[in-house]
Formats: C-alpha cells, sequence, structure tokens
C-alpha cells in the first residue's frame, strides 16, 4: 500500500484560515499530521520605516478579536522606548490599561466559549453542524446563550470606556494613556440599565461555570480521554505566583510542575528563546532553547496560567481553581480542560474589573510619564490566547528598525500539530471512514486552544478548514471540507 | 464697507463687497469646503481648488475671488459636487492615506471633507507612490505620504523669530516638503504644535507625541463639517 494523506480545508470556528493535512504510511497508518497556516501579512516588515509611537495603534490591525492585548503588549514595548516600565507608570495609566486588558479577556474568552467551543461541547461535536452554532445552543438552552453573548458585551463595553472604541482603539500611548473614567462611565458598569451591573456580571460568570461543571462531569471520561498531551506551560506571572494577565515574571513548568525556567524578567527573553520555521506553514515553531527544538515546545493561554499560576489572587476565582485542581489534580494535561481554564479566567477577570471601578485611580487625571529614551522595547502580555511577544528596535531618529511578534497562537504551534496528530490517529485506527467526524473531531481539538491564525502569521482573511489525505508521494487521495 | 447683491444658485444675498468669496458665502450659512484655506486667513493659497465653485459660468477657486456686484455663483450643483468630490478622491489617490493608524485621524481636514462628502471610495485608481518620510527633524516628522502640497507650512509658519520654516523642493510631481534643519530644530514645543495643527493632514507630526486625543475629543468629533451645514 502506498503512503497518503487527507486534508481539511479549511478549518472552522476559528479565527483566520487553516488547514490540516494527514499523512498516512505504506502501511496505511497515520504517520503525521500537520496544521498549515495560509495566511501571509508581514506586519513585523511594514511596520519597519514607521515611527515608533505607531506601533501599538498599527500593529494591533493585524487582530479583529484580540486588538487591545497587541496594542497593549505593543504599548507596554513602546513604554520602554520612552524610558518608563509598568512600575514607572502612573497609577492611573496602570489601572486604565489593567482594566482595559480584563475586558479583553473577558470578551475574547466569552466569545470563544460561547460562539466556538459550547457548541461543540453542549450540542455534541458530531451533531449536526447546520445548528452546532450559537443559534443552535440559543435554541438549546436561551438563557445561558443570552448570557454569553452579554458577558461578551460587558467585556466590550469596558474596552470602549477605557480604549475609546470596542474595537481598534487608541488610548495606550507611549508612557501612559490619553483618557481615564469619568463618574458616568464607572456608573454604566455598575447600574445595570444598559449593560449587565459588574456584580450580575460576577453572578453570570459563577453560573456558567457551575453550568460547565456539571456538563464536565457527566461527561468526564469523554472530556479527558479526548486528548491528553503532556507538556510544558509558560505563562507570566505574578506576586508570589499569583495568575497574572498584564505584567509580571516569566515562568515555564514542565509537565510535572516542576520550573523549566525560574521566574525570570521577561526582558532576558533572547536568552531562552529560538524560532523554528518549516517550509509548510507560515506559522513559526517557538522553543525554548535551554530544552531544544524537540522537547522546549510549550503550551500557553488558559490552562497554561491555570498550572503555571500557585493562585488567583481573588476569592471566587481562587475557590473555582480549588474546585478545579480537586477534580483534575494539580497538573492535568486533557486538553478539553483549557475551556474550564477559560471559564475561571473570565470570572477573575469580572472580579478584578470590579475592584478596579471600585479605585479613585482610575479618575485620576496624572496619565503619562517619561523617562530616558532607549533603541530597544520588549513587551510581554498574557492575551486571551497564551503569552504574547512583541519586541522593537527603535533607531534614534525615531523610526522602527525591526520588529518581532511572538504571539499566542505561534506558541502553541507544536501542541496544536501533536493534539491534532492524537485525536486523527485514534479516529483512523478505530474507523478510518469516519469522514465528517474526522472534520469534527479534529476542529474541536484546534478550537480548544482559541487559535488565531490570523494573529499567528500576521495575516488576512477568513479561518475556514480543509483536511488533506496524501499519499506518501505527497498525490492528494481524499479531501474534507466544509 | 458697501454691500453688493450676488446670486448663487439663483437666490440674491446682499453681501460686503470685496471680501473673500467662501467668508462672504460662510457669513450667509452657505459652507464651501475648503482644504488650503481656513477661515481668518489673510491671503488665500488656491492650492487645493476642493473649494471649486462657477463664477459667470467658469471654474473658479472661491478661496480666489473676492466679491463683486452682480456676481452670479454656482455652487450646489451635481456637476460641481462630483467635482469637488473628484478633487478629494484624486488626492486620497496621490498620497498613501491610512486614516486608521494616523495620528490626525479625527483632526485630518482631508479626512472631514471627504466624511462631509460622502465619499466611499475613490473612483480613480491608487497610485501607491513612494515617498520618504523625513525623520531627521529634532521635533518634527515629516510624513510625506500624506502631504497634500497645500503650502499652509510654507506660506503661513514662521518660528519664533519669523523666519520660513518649511519649503518646497522639487517640481511638478516630484514636489516635496522640506524644513531647514537648524530652525526646525530650535522650534519650541509650541510652535511644533502649531505646525502640526496647521498642516490639514497628518504630514507634519511632533515627534513622539502620538495618539494625544481619545475619540470623541478629536477636532471634527466635537464639530463635525456637516453640523455647521
Amino acid at each position: 500500500m502506498e503512503k497518503r494523506k487527507i486534508i481539511i480545508d479549511p478549518v472552522t470556528r476559528v479565527e483566520g484560515h487553516g488547514r490540516v493535512t494527514l499523512h498516512l504510511n505504506e502501511q496505511n497508518q497515520l504517520e503525521e499530521a500537520r496544521l498549515h497556516i495560509v495566511e501571509f501579512r508581514g506586519f513585523e516588515k511594514f511596520v519597519q520605516g514607521r515611527p515608533y509611537w505607531e506601533a501599538p495603534v498599527l500593529v494591533q490591525r493585524l487582530c479583529g478579536i484580540c486588538p487591545v492585548s497587541h496594542h497593549l503588549c505593543a504599548a507596554k514595548a513602546i513604554d520602554q522606548i520612552v524610558g518608563v516600565s509598568d512600575e514607572t507608570l502612573t497609577p492611573t495609566g496602570r489601572k486604565m490599561r489593567r482594566m482595559m486588558h480584563f475586558g479583553q479577556v473577558l470578551q475574547s474568552h466569552a466569545l470563544h466559549y460561547f460562539y466556538l467551543a459550547a457548541p461543540d461541547l453542549l450540542l455534541g461535536m458530531n451533531s449536526d453542524v447546520a445548528s452546532r452554532n450559537v443559534v443552535g445552543l440559543a435554541q438549546m438552552n436561551q438563557e445561558l446563550a443570552k448570557k454569553g453573548i452579554l458577558l461578551r458585551k460587558f467585556g466590550q463595553e469596558i474596552i470602549k470606556a477605557t480604549a475609546g472604541k470596542k474595537i481598534h482603539g487608541i488610548s495606550a500611548v507611549p508612557g501612559g494613556i490619553h483618557k481615564n473614567m469619568s463618574d458616568e462611565e464607572i456608573q454604566f458598569f455598575k447600574d445595570g440599565k444598559e449593560v449587565p451591573s459588574i456584580e450580575e456580571t460576577i453572578q453570570w460568570c459563577l453560573e456558567v461555570l457551575e453550568h460547565y461543571k456539571t456538563f464536565h462531569l457527566k461527561n468526564q471520561s469523554d472530556i479527558l480521554s479526548f486528548d491528553q498531551l503532556e507538556s510544558n506551560y509558560l505563562s507570566l506571572i505574578g506576586r508570589d505566583g499569583a495568575l497574572e494577565l498584564y505584567h509580571g515574571e516569566l515562568r515555564c513548568v514542565d509537565k510535572d510542575g516542576r520550573k523549566v525556567i525560574e521566574d525570570m524578567d521577561y526582558l532576558k527573553y533572547l536568552d531562552i528563546y529560538e524560532e523554528e520555521v518549516k517550509e509548510w506553514s507560515y506559522m513559526k515553531f517557538p522553543f525554548l532553547k535551554p530544552l531544544g527544538a524537540q522537547k522546549g515546545w510549550v503550551r500557553v493561554g488558559p490552562l497554561a496560567r491555570i498550572n503555571t499560576c500557585e493562585y488567583i489572587d481573588t476569592p471566587l476565582a481562587q475557590k473555582e481553581l480549588e474546585s478545579f485542581r480537586s477534580h483534575n489534580g494539580r497538573m492535568p494535561h486533557g486538553t478539553l480542560l483549557y475551556h474550564w481554564a477559560r471559564l475561571i479566567e473570565i470570572l477573575h477577570c469580572a472580579e478584578k474589573i470590579q475592584e478596579l471601578l471600585d479605585d479613585e485611580d482610575i479618575k485620576g487625571e496624572n496619565l503619562i510619564t517619561k523617562g530616558t529614551r532607549t533603541n530597544t522595547g520588549i513587551g510581554f502580555i498574557e492575551a486571551p490566547r497564551g503569552t504574547l511577544i512583541h519586541h522593537y528596535d527603535v533607531a534614534d531618529d525615531d523610526q522602527i528598525t525591526k520588529c518581532n511578534l511572538i504571539v499566542s497562537t505561534t506558541h502553541n504551534n507544536t501542541a496544536m500539530n501533536s493534539s491534532v496528530f492524537q485525536r486523527a490517529k485514534q479516529i483512523w485506527e478505530t474507523n478510518p471512514d469516519r469522514g465528517e467526524e474526522f472534520l469534527n473531531e479534529i476542529e474541536v481539538a484546534i478550537r480548544a486552544y482559541d487559535p488565531c491564525l490570523s494573529c499567528a502569521t500576521h495575516a488576512l482573511g477568513q479561518m475556514p478548514l480543509k483536511v488533506e489525505l496524501r499519499d506518501f508521494n505527497d498525490v492528494e487521495i481524499r479531501t474534507f471540507t466544509r | 464697507m458697501s454691500k453688493i447683491d450676488i446670486t448663487v444658485d439663483g437666490v440674491k444675498f446682499s453681501v460686503p463687497e470685496n471680501i473673500n468669496l467662501v467668508e462672504a458665502l460662510s457669513h450667509q450659512g452657505i459652507q464651501v469646503p475648503t482644504l488650503c484655506w481656513y477661515q481668518g486667513m489673510d491671503e488665500c493659497l488656491g492650492t487645493c481648488r476642493v473649494c471649486t465653485v462657477k463664477v459667470g459660468g467658469r471654474h473658479s477657486a472661491a478661496c480666489t475671488m473676492k466679491t463683486q456686484k452682480d456676481m452670479t455663483i454656482e455652487f450646489d450643483t451635481d456637476e460641481l459636487k462630483d467635482l469637488r468630490r473628484g478633487v478629494i478622491e484624486l488626492l486620497f489617490v496621490e498620497g498613501n492615506h491610512y486614516c486608521p493608524s494616523c495620528e490626525k485621524s479625527g483632526d485630518c481636514l482631508l479626512q472631514a471633507q471627504a466624511q462631509d462628502m460622502e465619499m466611499t471610495h475613490s473612483r480613480f485608481p491608487y497610485e501607491f507612490n513612494n515617498y520618504d518620510l523625513d525623520f531627521s527633524g529634532k521635533n518634527i516628522l515629516l510624513e510625506r505620504n500624506r502631504c497634500v502640497h497645500c503650502k499652509r507650512c510654507t506660506e503661513l509658519f514662521s518660528d519664533d523669530e519669523g523666519h520660513k520654516v518649511f519649503s518646497f523642493i522639487g517640481k511638478g510631481a516630484e514636489t516635496r516638503v522640506v524644513f531647514d534643519h537648524e530652525r526646525e530644530k530650535k522650534l519650541s514645543p509650541h510652535k511644533a504644535k502649531e505646525a502640526m495643527d496647521l498642516c490639514p493632514v497628518g504630514a507634519i507630526l511632533v515627534k513622539g507625541q502620538g495618539f494625544s486625543k481619545p475619540y470623541g475629543e478629536r477636532k471634527y468629533e466635537k464639530e463635525p463639517l456637516w453640523e455647521k451645514k
């Protein structure tokens, strides 16, 4: 028998455009799986020659889902160009940016869970594709879908109040922020008239978590057996090991929770990072130098953050973390656990927003600070999908001479390929004739990471998926598309 | 000042004699779109032609005309509206204007006029010309992708000592704005900001300032051109 290849193209309900190829050997066994990212945008190139202060506004255009993360990560990097660090930002600048980021993570996670992932989980990953979406979810559980939509809206309104617009705001400027929050804007989130109040938002987060946990416990064996991927986990980490989404040190732990990178200043990331390029994808493969390309790949995002942190510094989310760990252990590796972790983070963000809405500093007038001009700026942030890195070199005359972006989805590149392989292998070995189910389950595995392929390649376009089956001569045998 | 009668689109108006036509029409509630000209300007530049009207049946830049007895002006006709929008469209295709990442977005008169004229696209092909940015200034960045060659900076701006700072070099399509490096270096922050504000587009930028105003606080969001009509 000849080597063959299966193609899934396009992958659906993810952000961006991807394709999966499954390679079969002469014995008709699955040999390799590749998630190809076929978009190319070139932001790193065309930002060169632009003035440094444009970066936070320009680069965020590579994404419509998590532009705030790019906006803030670039702003953190550009802060260094003007001699400012997170520690020297004004309290108003720092807290407004943090609030913006919590709004971003909340809305992005709500979008992913309710619009992209929950239809698979709650309606069944092999249910009718025509109704496996948020509308189908609303038909099944109107109240849950409504809360999901309004939770996302709450996050978007927080972004609008802090960044100026729900998508592609402009408020983070070198050394700070150009707006504070007025009493009216704060009241908007407390009175519950136009959006759920912050108290109601927190309550809904708890209800959604309860709903998920009930589902999880009923389907635990399926969820955990879907894909177990032992990996390293990387994230920023807060003081004393607290979960941190905006600013902190860099921590990496191995599959057993041992620190493989001691908590380090992320400005030194080049000491431990390297990126590999493969000919079949526009997405790079970053890895930790001390561990090498084979073993140095990591997973980032909600599950990684939950696994790297010691605790969560908001009480309700901490309680949920304890519940998560009591069910799944201290270092769980189930890929579908990303969803549970994501819901804990939604709750954490809502609690943090509540704290900040009560903080007088967000109304402060001291918005921007400056320091001594430098030529290199490095920003790290925990974007909804994981650790995001922006690195800029700026000449003395203020033009950007180099830009490197390592986005969350890029970090998860090897992991996504591994998850696709594991899932495809399991299906192929039990029933190779399952066409639609191939698509569904492979997509579910990819979707758990909530990848943004546009961000990852800094690319343009929609994100549908295609699976190709190819023989050992690379001749296409079967293609599954939707 | 003696008053005279003029006719605009068939309607008679009594206006002061020998004043700028754009200003005279403005006092009658008729807002002629402009780009190089602004209220209070002593001398017109007449460079952009965005204010084109017909006077006595001939196309003329309104900012270059003075009110004269029995002037007959056509302004609000489909032909002239299309022509004025065509001028704006040509400016967009000749330069490289990316409003979403431009510091002057919301404060930009070209953008405001395009919005006011409901320009959704250009009927002309984009030229994607290559323009250099001039980063050599101490205070000011020249973003030539956005320059509309209106001459506001070269004709109307001077430093604290009264010296011109900006000038044009080259001819025709090669014309580009430059500055005197010695004088630019000595500009006070206040003067640099004045130059940036004088530029109707985002070609003159104060270095390092970035996006200083929140949405809603920018000039043409606070006072949209179309609300003046």
